[in-house]
C-alpha cells in the first residue's frame, strides 16, 4: 500500500511523472560509456546566434553555452598570458630551483589545460566554441617581477569571481560541478600568487568580505561584511575588466548570460 | 505536523518552488495518489514526490537548510580547530598572522551560515562546542596520532590543510544539488565560501611546503611525493596527504548513490572531466606537460558521506554531529 506514495521511479506511469519542466533535447553533453540521451535529458539551451550582436564584438551567447563560451573565453585569456610569461624576459631570468617558477610553469599548464578542455567540451556538446581572441597587454609586462605577478594576480581574482558569478546562470548540474572544479584552482592560483605579491594577502579584504560588504550589482553575489564569503562578479563586471586586456575584434559580449 | 507551514517554509527558501508547480493551490494535483486515504505517516511522503517533481533528483531528500546545516558544521569543525592555534610553537609570524587570518574567516563563515539559515525562517543549530571533537583523533581519548597538535606546528598544519582540502570537496560536492542549484543566493554563497576555503588550503599547503618557521611561506619549492613539502594545488592523491595511511580517504573517491546526473565523485588523480580523457595527446597544446598537471588543474567533489565519515575521525565516541 505504501509503495504507491513513494517517489515517482516507482509509482504508475502517469501524465504526473514527467519533468515539470520540458528539457530542450540536444545531442548529450558528454556521451560517455554508461550515459544514455535518454537518462541524461541534458539541457543545453540557447546558442551563439540568439541575441544581436555588437559590431566587432565576440557574443558568448546565451543558457549553458553561454556560460562555457564565457568561462572558455577567461582561460583563453589566462593561457595566453601564461604562454607570453614564459616567453618574456622575467620568467627567463628564474633559476631552475625558482619557486617562483615552479609556480608560473605550473599556472601556465593549467591554464591551457582548462582552455582547451572548455572548447573540447563545448564543441563535444554540439555548440560552437568562440574564436581565438587577440589580447593586449601594457608595454613591458612580461620584463619585471612586479609586472607578470600583478597581472597574474588580477586574473587569478578575476577568474575566480567570474565563475562563482557565473555559477547561478547553469542549468546542467554537471556543468556547474566542472565550473566548480575548476574554481578551486583558481583560488588556489590566487592565494600563491597574491603572497607573492605581497605576503599575508591570500585572503584580502579586496577579494574577500572580511571588512566591507560586496558592490556585486547582482544581488545574489552579494554578501555582508564580516561574512568572509569570495567577492563573485557578473559577467559584465567581469568583461568590463577582462576586455581592457582584449583587442577591439575580441572584446566580450555577455549580454546573452542571465 | 502543520502541512501549511511546511509550505511556507519551504517557499522562503525557495520563492519560485511554487511557480514550478502553476500555483500553491495546485500542489496538491502533483501528488501521486490523489484520492487516496492519506495518513499523518504518509504525509511527508506525500510532500517529497511532490518536490522531487520540482526538483528533480533530491538525493536522501536533503533539503536546502539541511545543505546549510551541514556546511555549518563543518565550519564549526574548522572554526574551533583554529581557535585552539595559541599554544603552537615555532611558528614565523608570518604564519601565526595566516593562520589567524584563516580563524577569523572560518568564525565569519559560522555567523554568515547561521544568518541564512535564520533568513529560511528556520532555527540554526545551537552552537557546536569544542567537546563534540578531538583533534588528536583519538575518538575522545586525546591521545590519538595527533596528540600534539596544540603545540607543534607542523602536526597542526597536517590537520590544517586536511580540514581545508576536506571543506573544499564537500562544498563542490553539495553545489550541483539540485536543492541548492534552485536557489540562486544559496548556491552563490556557497560557491563564495568554496573558493575561500580553496584560498586557505592553497596557503597552509605553502606553509607546510616552506615550513612552519619560514618567513616566506611563498618561495618554497615543492618536492614529490608531495606529502610533506606539497604543492598549493593537489598533484594526483599528493600520495595520501599530509598523513598517508590516515588521511587518505580526504584524496579518494566518494560514493556515487544518489549524486546528481552524470556526476561522480572520483579520487583527486582524476585525469577524465566529463567524459574527456585528459593526457598530452589529447590536443597538441599539452606536449611535453608534466602529467600531473592534469589532474592538478581540476579539484574534485566529495559526497555528503563520504565527508561525514571524515570528519568523523576528529569528532569524539557518541557525538553525533557527523
Amino acid at each position: 500500500m505504501s509503495d504507491k506514495i513513494l517517489s515517482g521511479s516507482h509509482a504508475p506511469e502517469t501524465n504526473l511523472d514527467r519533468p515539470l519542466y520540458t528539457p530542450i533535447k540536444r545531442r548529450s553533453f558528454f556521451m560517455y560509456a554508461g550515459a544514455t540521451a535518454g537518462a541524461t535529458a541534458l539541457v543545453l539551451a540557447g546558442c551563439k546566434d540568439d541575441n544581436n550582436n555588437s559590431p566587432g564584438m565576440v557574443n558568448v551567447g546565451s543558457g549553458d553555452a553561454g556560460v562555457l563560451n564565457y568561462a572558455y573565453a577567461l582561460e583563453q585569456l589566462e593561457a595566453d598570458f601564461y604562454t607570453q610569461v614564459r616567453m618574456g624576459s622575467y620568467y627567463t631570468s628564474l633559476g631552475s630551483s625558482s619557486a617562483e617558477k615552479q609556480v608560473l610553469d605550473d599556472l601556465y599548464y593549467h591554464e591551457v589545460i582548462h582552455r582547451d578542455f572548455l572548447r573540447a567540451a563545448i564543441t563535444g556538446a554540439g555548440a560552437t566554441p568562440i574564436k581565438a581572441l587577440t589580447t593586449v597587454y601594457p608595454t613591458g609586462t612580461f620584463s619585471s617581477r612586479t609586472s607578470v605577478l600583478g597581472t597574474a594576480k588580477a586574473f587569478e581574482d578575476l577568474g575566480v569571481a567570474a565563475y562563482n558569478g557565473a555559477g547561478q546562470y547553469i542549468s546542467t548540474p554537471l556543468y556547474l560541478y566542472i565550473a566548480g572544479k575548476i574554481v578551486s584552482v583558481e583560488a588556489r592560483h590566487a592565494a600563491i600568487i597574491r603572497d607573492l605579491v605581497s605576503e599575508g594577502t591570500f585572503v584580502g579584504n579586496d577579494v574577500v568580505t572580511i571588512s566591507t560588504a560586496s558592490s556585486s550589482s547582482v544581488s545574489t553575489n552579494n554578501a555582508p561584511a564580516g561574512s568572509s564569503l569570495e567577492r563573485s562578479m557578473s559577467p559584465s563586471e567581469v568583461v568590463a575588466i577582462a576586455n581592457t586586456f582584449l583587442a577591439d575584434g575580441s572584446k566580450l559580449d555577455v549580454s546573452g548570460i542571465r | 505536523m502543520n502541512f501549511f507551514q511546511i509550505l511556507s517554509e519551504i517557499e522562503k527558501v525557495d520563492p519560485e518552488v511554487y511557480d514550478r508547480l502553476d500555483s500553491r493551490r495546485s500542489v496538491f494535483k502533483h501528488m501521486s495518489g490523489v484520492g487516496q486515504k492519506l495518513t499523518a505517516a504518509a504525509l511527508p511522503l506525500f510532500i517529497g514526490s511532490v518536490f522531487n517533481k520540482a526538483y528533480g533528483q533530491t538525493p536522501s531528500g536533503l533539503t536546502a537548510v539541511n545543505v546549510l546545516d551541514f556546511a555549518l558544521r563543518l565550519e564549526y569543525l574548522e572554526a574551533i580547530f583554529y581557535s585552539q592555534r595559541t599554544a603552537l610553537v615555532g611558528l614565523s609570524s608570518a604564519n601565526a598572522n595566516a593562520l589567524t587570518l584563516i580563524a577569523t574567516d572560518e568564525a565569519n563563515h559560522v555567523s554568515f551560515l547561521r544568518n541564512v539559515i535564520t533568513s529560511t525562517g528556520n532555527t540554526p543549530r545551537t552552537a557546536v562546542t569544542a567537546a563534540e571533537f578531538d583533534f588528536t583523533g583519538g575518538k575522545g581519548s586525546n591521545a590519538g596520532p595527533f596528540s600534539d597538535y596544540r603545540t607543534n606546528p607542523a602536526t597542526y598544519l597536517a590537520l590544517a590543510q586536511s580540514f581545508e582540502d576536506t571543506g573544499v570537496r564537500a562544498y563542490k560536492g553539495a553545489a550541483p544539488l539540485s536543492v541548492v542549484m534552485a536557489n540562486k543566493t544559496v548556491l552563490t554563497a556557497a560557491l563564495n565560501i568554496h573558493s575561500v576555503e580553496a584560498r586557505h588550503a592553497s596557503r597552509l599547503r605553502a606553509m607546510r611546503r616552506g615550513g612552519a618557521s619560514n618567513s616566506t611561506p611563498a618561495q618554497g619549492l615543492a618536492v614529490s611525493p608531495y606529502s610533506s613539502a606539497p604543492k598549493s594545488w593537489i598533484s594526483g592523491t599528493d600520495n595520501g596527504g599530509a598523513v598517508p595511511g590516515t588521511t587518505d580517504a580526504i584524496y579518494g573517491a566518494g560514493n556515487n548513490s544518489g549524486a546528481p546526473t552524470n556526476i561522480t565523485f572520483e579520487a583527486e588523480s582524476n585525469t577524465t572531466q566529463g567524459g574527456v580523457t585528459l593526457s598530452t595527446s589529447t590536443s597538441t597544446a599539452f606536449s611535453g606537460f608534466p602529467s600531473a598537471a592534469f589532474s592538478e588543474a581540476f579539484d574534485e567533489g566529495l559526497d555528503v558521506g563520504t565527508v561525514s565519515t571524515i570528519a568523523r575521525l576528529f569528532t569524539v565516541t557518541g557525538s553525533s554531529l557527523f
